[in-house]
């Protein structure tokens, strides 16, 4: 764990933030929270597709979850209703649940794929849930990008 | 290769480090802002942020007044007659259809109806170029709305100027309080916020309950006067006797109609999930002609779409306006050891945003930014900073001041200087001891900062060496 966060120093002393990628909503399903799967160029050299869509992937799951419409929103819901919404003071909703759930997600996906290789998410929560921000960090000291990466696989070593 | 390394990174964090000791010594100084303070919306924040309201609230208390001042009176001078001649439950259903309505009405003003944060820099940055792309090739501007499918209809979404993005689907800005919001209903002044995505639930119960303790009350108080005047008196007598009773008749009376209108037509909309302004502007009625153009948002069944609406997951607060500020001035700008401190990484829990991404982001950014704002400082002040190792404790630190402050004329930037000093002797510490303690202090604040830093253990260093 220690190690893992020295990474992501490392990645922030070393590195200067060339670009941001921003993953749109996905609407087509209706508004419920969900994000686009496309690949943006901007990562090709970056990091492999597969791991891409399989971070986007969990990410929509999660948000999924988080608003299902079922059983247990219902119970949730009436059970506010008859108190006059006033358990919401003391009652952790299932929504806030899973969006802890999330944040661990994408913080554990930061440190093992994407600061390794110069880059970094953000919480949509933290963006009003319209996007998904990808920062990614090029090499001070040298412009090329392969450089950059290898800096930051030898403090990965270290 | 370790050291190395280090110098390589060396000159970098120590640009950084004034900044972070100047930021450091300022949330020091004056206590540090939460988001609310700095919204950019035309709302009101009481109690640290926990409320929220539109700026123009003046009706809400006017609402407020009508109803305590109805059901108050129809405590005071009904009840105890329909108790002694009917039932004792006339007073307990009043009760609790009474806290029904004051909750919901409190709680659909207080709450955030689902304001969508304005899009950072960057993020309009990249719609502005999307949208260059585009629209390119004709004279006129380029279009500012974009279509999007949404269960195989065709929806415009617009784009905010004010919030610099397009508006998500049932998104739209609300005028009274300059914010986009979410599922937008309507403003509504008589609870003096907008009713939208997360307090439409509260606004509905709001309205039905209202509904039925007007009715309740209304027809409470014509059996009073109906049994009153059973006994043989005159109207005008009945009158004499309880004019309280003749005061909620009127209030009653005039403002029945309205809400018994009003949460019939929400009752409406909840079943067909629509919302006002949808209904309003007829978006999706038929007479737009194909006959695809129906609600894109409908489960197709009554009781789900009632369910989905009222009883659905209640989705978080986007604004988190009880976090604090991490704005140029206010970020605790990284040296990698404040990472980890707990101080800074306090956060109100209400929104649940991580601290962790998002602090790192605010200041890589900012890393990046000083890092170009200040390029004459770093090499002046670096060879200081090999400096200090060697001379070591109480005589380095006159000099550094003094050139420091020879440099910047501003105080704080000074101040910064000096102390900057002092965050290379933070990382020097691991050679020496902790120098935090030998320095003398020319300034009040620097001894702040030197006590502060003695009392950070140097977690983020550890496991460098």
């Amino acid at each position: 764990m220690a190690t893992e966060f020295h990474n992501l120093q490392e990645l922030r002393h070393s590195a200067s933030l060339a670009n941001k990628v921003f993953i749109q909503r996905d609407y087509s399903e209706g508004t419920t929270c969900r994000f686009q799967t496309k690949f943006p160029s901007e990562l090709e050299s970056r990091i492999e597709q597969t791991l891409f869509e399989d971070t986007v992937k969990t990410l929509n799951n999660y948000y999924a979850e988080a608003e299902k419409i079922g059983g247990q929103s219902y119970v949730e819901g009436c059970l506010a209703c008859f108190t006059a919404y006033l358990i919401f003071l003391c009652m952790e909703t299932r929504y806030e649940k899973v969006l802890k759930k999330i944040a661990k997600y994408i913080q554990e996906q930061n440190e093992k794929i994407y600061a390794p290789r110069g880059l970094l998410l953000t919480d949509p929560i933290e963006r009003g849930m319209r996007v998904v921000e990808i920062s990614i960090y090029e090499d001070r000291g040298s412009s090329g990008s392969s450089s950059g990466s290898s800096s930051v696989s030898g403090s990965t070593t270290r | 290769m370790k050291n190395c390394e280090y110098q390589q990174i060396d000159p970098r964090t120590l640009s950084v480090s004034p900044q972070s000791a100047q930021s450091l010594g300022e949330a020091k100084r004056q206590r540090p802002r939460r988001k609310w303070e700095v919204f950019p919306g035309k709302n009101r924040f009481y109690c640290d942020g926990r409320i929220i309201l539109a700026r123009q609230n003046g009706v809400l208390p006017l609402t407020l007044g009508l109803i305590v001042v109805t059901c108050g009176l129809f405590f005071a001078f009904d009840c105890p007659f329909l108790v002694e001649h009917l039932t004792v439950f006339i007073p307990v259903i009043g009760g609790v259809l009474f806290v029904f309505v004051l909750s919901s009405l409190l709680r659909t003003s207080f709450t955030d109806p689902g304001i969508l944060p304005r899009a950072t820099t960057e993020e309009a940055a990249d719609v502005e170029r999307q949208i260059d792309t585009s629209g390119s090739s004709t004279y006129r501007p380029p279009p500012r709305t974009k279509e999007i499918l949404i269960n195989q209809q065709v929806v415009k979404l617009k784009y905010c100027f004010t919030c610099k993005m397009f508006r998500p689907p049932r998104t739209s800005h609300c005028s009274m309080c300059d914010n986009c919001v979410e599922r937008f209903d309507h403003h509504c002044p008589w609870v003096g916020n907008c009713v939208g995505k997360r307090n439409y639930r509260f606004f509905y119960i709001f309205i039905i309950s209202l509904s039925f303790l007007t009715s309740f009350i209304f027809g409470c108080v014509i059996t009073h006067l109906t049994l009153r005047s059973q006994t043989g008196k005159s109207i005008i007598q009945t009158i004499q006797e309880s004019p309280a009773s003749v005061v909620e008749l009127v209030i009653c009376f005039f403002s029945i109609w309205s809400i018994l209108g009003l949460s019939g037509f929400h009752t409406y909309l909840v079943a067909s999930n629509l919302t006002t302004n949808e209904d309003i502007k007829g978006s999706w009625s038929s007479k737009r002609g194909a006959e695809e153009s129906g609600n894109p948002y409908t489960y197709n069944s009554i009781i789900t779409n009632c369910c989905a609406t009222l009883c659905g997951p209640m989705p978080p607060s986007l604004i988190d306006r009880r976090g604090f500020v991490l704005s140029d001035e206010a970020v605790p700008v990284g040296s990698a050891s404040r990472m980890e401190l707990p101080p800074f990484a306090v956060k109100s829990d209400v929104n649940m945003c991580t601290p962790s991404t998002k602090d790192m982001l605010e200041r890589m950014v900012h890393t990046s930014d000083l890092h170009c704002l200040c390029p004459p400082g770093t090499p002046k002040t670096t060879p200081l900073v090999l400096e200090v190792p060697t001379s070591a404790a109480t005589p380095t630190e006159p000099p550094n001041s003094t050139s420091c402050s020879g440099q910047h004329s501003i105080k704080p930037a000074a101040d910064s200087c000096a102390l900057f000093g002092l965050g290379t002797n933070e990382r020097d510490s691991l050679h020496s001891i902790n120098p935090a303690f030998r320095l003398a202090s020319p300034s009040p604040s620097l001894s702040h900062f030197a006590l502060n830093l003695s009392d950070s253990p140097d977690l983020g260093f550890v496991p460098l060496h």
